[in-house]
């Protein structure tokens, strides 16, 4: 069935089954494959996407149920340089990168709530996001460094 | 190593006529940053700016360029001098470009900054301009090669090169093996036998193909006949139209499976019998001295028996592979450690010349060994092959991830001490029980290998006169795999933890009591430690890497001091050291714990010293000691068990790994630092070993409970 969606401001019309994950709508079916899967129950976070203002995981979330525009990585900054974004280029976060894109989502919705988080605050807001690289050090100060851009 | 070494700039460099130098990367990127380490390297002998680089990514063809498995951290090690000789060639090869152009003496000319100058007169050339003429001269001999002197370099040890993909790394852009799209292409994953050795009996594909996008139900038919190494395990193939579909089908597969002679894989009564091995006597694989005689006369002595269970290297990117055959031509995309091992297998499985099968590399969302082993690329060539040469994307999921693994080992050891009356260690014997690796090679031979020897087992330097270490006999009964650092995470655990109950036992100080048992410097002499096998040293030349004591406490000392080691702490908080020479470095960590009342741990600092040789980029160097501290946490909480020969994990929500609210994120770590003459070792793995053993002293010291068994489980929360 067509389901209609905003995605980085442009509208979309995709021909799916409602139930599937907006994660495999974005990667296979539209192919902003910048989101990522990493374990598909919302235990990782690589799959991090916005939806409104929220960080949701977009491997749970049904295509059916999306109400909001959509953001994903592609679309956070038309130039890449959110201030997330430059802080992790900063702080050099990246090791192998593949959950980063879940990352920088993730920390740009905490900071758009929350504008100078507590390290322990960014330890919760952050704690559902798996590097299996390691980053988290660097992940912390990015967000430390980002705080004081937004 | 095969295929050895290429130094040629002809095939590493290209410069276009805009001047844009483009440095062919050979190594596969996984995260340690060695896709802009050695182009940088490169790119420092050549003088080039870094502005004007552009780095290719190599097809996997190690006639081509050398060996390209990026495993065992020998990327730098290998290469470092060859890249540096690849650099200073082409710059020489520029240099006599322009001195023939102007009909000039060679020794008036000289290249700096991407361009050569005429020095007499100060005319210019950029690099650019002189591609053509530069690029058609032969490759300069390796002796006539001049290099920059240490102080010269501008990016080597400067840390001031960011890793080639950051940029489009936090805008989504940069493409691993799970990203490739191509026109018209199809989504698949396989529904796998649950025990390694199993089969399909019979399978219903009627509901799975109802399910919306699923167009095809195959069985993947592989031979595994001995040795099997990496071929994939086969199965039941859904083939869709997009991922999501392709795993939808496959839930409403009806699948009975025969589980064969693994399935009666079960690790609580595996460990029962790896304890009874252990506490008998097993293959002597170093005999130093007299251990009986030494164990009889002591004094006072000490056992201690430790478990690490199996691991998963959980990368996280699942694995995944693209493929396709056209016109008797196979080309695959993938996230691949070994690219040209991949490639053979490939031209194996189609019977085409290698010369039809073409490998492209993607980024790797990680790998920690698992990505050396190409089963999964595998499937998607015969899947692409069942489909008539089509272009498939193989996907797995997380789950397919954890239950179809090549799994870091499981290992119990135990180990005893013997000590004269003054305290002083005269006897020390380590039997080591753990299904081996190369049973993938050749029939199961039931103890660790030689490589296995060498992690951290049979090449132990220790200060002791008679030291007897023992394998006991372990079948491997689900497929062994590398893993990052591999066997010397249960060595160095088993090892390191028991100095540390020896030096508790005798009132010594950890740090103290381990400089002791490392002893004064010195350069092991092979022939004395009574090895049964030659040792491995990781493959290289023991007198270019010997194991040297010096280096080894040189690091504990260093990473004691910085740690300010003796400090007075708070109860419930401890310091706990440990150190490893392992890939040819050296490494010390200090952990600092606190404990709470509630038994939770955290850790607020860790200090490790590395002696890595000379250190080319020390900011990787630096997140790849980072990542290790974490990864050395997941491998205090992680755990694959297996049942009735399955795997029991399947997620990260029973298969857990360090989170940012758990993990260490104040590592500090320190570089010794060292002349371009000293040899580089190795980095990615080095890192992990001491983490272990160094962490459960630290609990040890804060709380006065011991960790010898794997997973921390109940016995702390993490
Ligand atoms: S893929 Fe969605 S949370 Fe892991
Ligand atoms: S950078 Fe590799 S998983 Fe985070």
């Amino acid at each position: 069935m067509s389901i209609e969606l905003t995605i980085n401001e442009r509208p979309y019309i995709v021909d799916v089954a409602p139930d599937t994950p907006l994660l495999w709508v974005l990667r296979d079916v539209i192919g902003l494959t910048g989101t990522k899967y990493g374990c598909g129950i919302a235990q990782c976070g690589a799959c991090t996407v916005h939806v409104g203002k929220d960080a949701v995981r977009s491997c749970i979330t049904a295509v059916g149920d999306v109400a909001k525009p959509v953001t994903t990585i592609e679309g956070l900054d038309a130039g890449g340089n959110h201030p997330v974004q430059r802080a992790w280029r900063d702080a050099h976060v990246p090791q192998c990168g593949y959950c980063q894109a879940g990352q920088i989502m993730q920390a740009a919705a905490l900071l758009a709530e929350t504008k100078n988080p507590s390290h322990q605050q960014i330890s919760d807001a952050m704690s559902g996001n798996i590097c299996r690289c390691g980053c988290y050090q660097r992940i912390q100060s990015a967000v430390c460094i980002a705080s004081r851009g937004v | 190593m095969p295929h050895g070494i290429v130094n040629d700039p002809h095939v590493f460099v290209s410069i276009d006529p805009s001047g844009i130098v483009s440095i062919t990367a050979h190594r596969s990127e996984m995260g340690t940053g060695i896709r802009t380490s050695l182009p940088m390297v490169v790119a420092d002998e050549l003088k080039a700016d870094w502005s004007k680089v552009r780095i290719v990514q190599a097809l996997g063809d190690e006639p081509r360029y050398g060996n390209q498995n990026t495993d065992g951290s020998r990327s730098m090690r290998h290469f470092f001098q060859p890249m540096r000789q690849v650099g200073a060639a082409m710059r020489q090869m520029l240099e006599q470009a322009t001195a023939t152009q102007w009909g000039v003496s060679l020794s008036e000319v000289q290249a700096t900054n991407h361009e050569v100058i005429h020095r007499p007169t100060g005319r210019k050339f950029g690099y650019g301009e002189l591609a053509r003429a530069a690029m058609d001269l032969p490759t300069p001999p390796v002796e006539s090669l001049k290099f920059k002197p240490e102080n010269a370099f501008r990016y080597i040890g400067h840390s001031n090169i960011p890793i080639y993909d950051l940029f489009d790394i936090t805008v989504g852009k940069a493409q691993y093996g799970y990203d490739i799209r191509l026109p018209g292409m199809k989504y698949a994953v396989i529904a796998r036998p649950p025990v390694v050795g199993g089969r399909i009996r019979s399978f219903d594909a009627t509901d799975a193909l109802k399910v919306p996008g699923v167009e095809k139900v195959l069985e993947l038919k592989v031979s595994r006949a001995p040795p099997a190494a990496y071929s994939p395990l086969g199965g039941i193939a859904v083939v869709a139209t997009n991922t999501w579909a392709a795993i939808k089908g496959r839930e409403a597969l009806k699948l009975d499976w025969e589980d064969g002679e693994n399935g009666g894989y079960d690790s609580a009564g595996y460990r029962r019998q790896m304890a009874e091995r252990a506490n008998k006597p097993g293959r002597v694989e170093r005999n130093q001295g007299d251990f009986d005689k030494a164990f009889a006369a002591a004094s006072k002595v000490l056992s201690a028996e430790y478990y690490v269970p199996h691991l998963a290297q959980a990368a996280m990117e699942p694995l995944v592979a693209t493929a396709t055959i056209r016109n008797g031509e196979c080309e695959v995309w993938a996230p691949l450690q070994d690219p040209f091992g991949a490639r053979e297998a490939f031209a194996k499985l189609l019977e085409l010349p290698i010369e039809k099968v073409k490998v492209n590399v993607t980024l790797l969302g990680g790998g920690f060994g698992r990505k050396c082993q190409s089963d999964f690329a595998q499937e998607a060539v015969l899947l692409s092959k069942a489909l008539d040469g089509a272009a498939v994307k193989l996907a797995w999921t997380r789950e397919d991830d954890l239950h179809h693994g090549f799994y870091h080992t499981v290992t119990y050891s135990r180990l005893d001490a013997g000590l004269d009356p003054s305290g002083k260690v005269i006897a020390w014997r380590h039997r080591s029980v753990a299904p081996t690796l190369f049973a993938n090679f050749k029939p199961d031979p039931k103890r660790e290998q030689s490589i296995e020897l060498g992690l951290g087992l049979a090449d132990i330097a220790l200060d002791v006169p008679n030291v007897r270490v023992e394998t006991g006999e372990a079948a491997a009964l689900t497929r062994i795999g590398w893993f990052r650092s591999v066997n010397n995470i249960p060595h160095a655990f088993a090892v390191q933890s028991f100095i540390a109950e020896l030096a508790h036992a005798l009132g010594s100080d950890p740090k103290d009591f381990l400089l002791e048992i490392i002893g004064p410097p010195r350069k092991l002499e092979l022939e004395k430690l009574g090895l049964t096998d030659p040792l491995w040293n990781y493959g290289d030349p023991y007198s270019t890497y010997p194991i040297d004591t010096g280096r080894l406490a040189n690091v504990v000392r260093l990473a004691a001091l910085r740690a300010n080691w003796g400090r007075s702490l708070s109860k419930g908080s401890g310091l706990g050291i440990a150190a490893q020479r392992s890939f040819l470095s050296y490494v010390a960590t200090v952990v600092e714990v606190s404990v709470d009342g509630q038994g939770k741990l955290t850790i607020p600092r860790v200090e490790t010293a590395i002696d890595c040789g000379f250190a080319v980029n020390p900011e990787r160097i630096r997140s790849q000691i980072e990542g290790a501290a974490v990864m050395g946490l997941s491998n205090f909480i992680g755990e694959i068990s297996f049942a009735k020969g399955r795997a029991e994990q399947g997620n990260f929500d029973n298969y857990p790994v360090a989170r940012i609210d758990n993990a260490p994120t104040n590592v500090r770590v320190h570089i010794v630092p060292n002349g371009s003459d000293i040899p580089a070792g190795g980095v990615g793995e080095p890192g992990v070993p001491p983490f272990l053993p160094a962490l459960c002293n630290a609990i040890f010291a804060a709380t006065g409970k011991r960790i010898r068994s794997l997973p921390a489980g109940d016995q702390i929360r993490v």
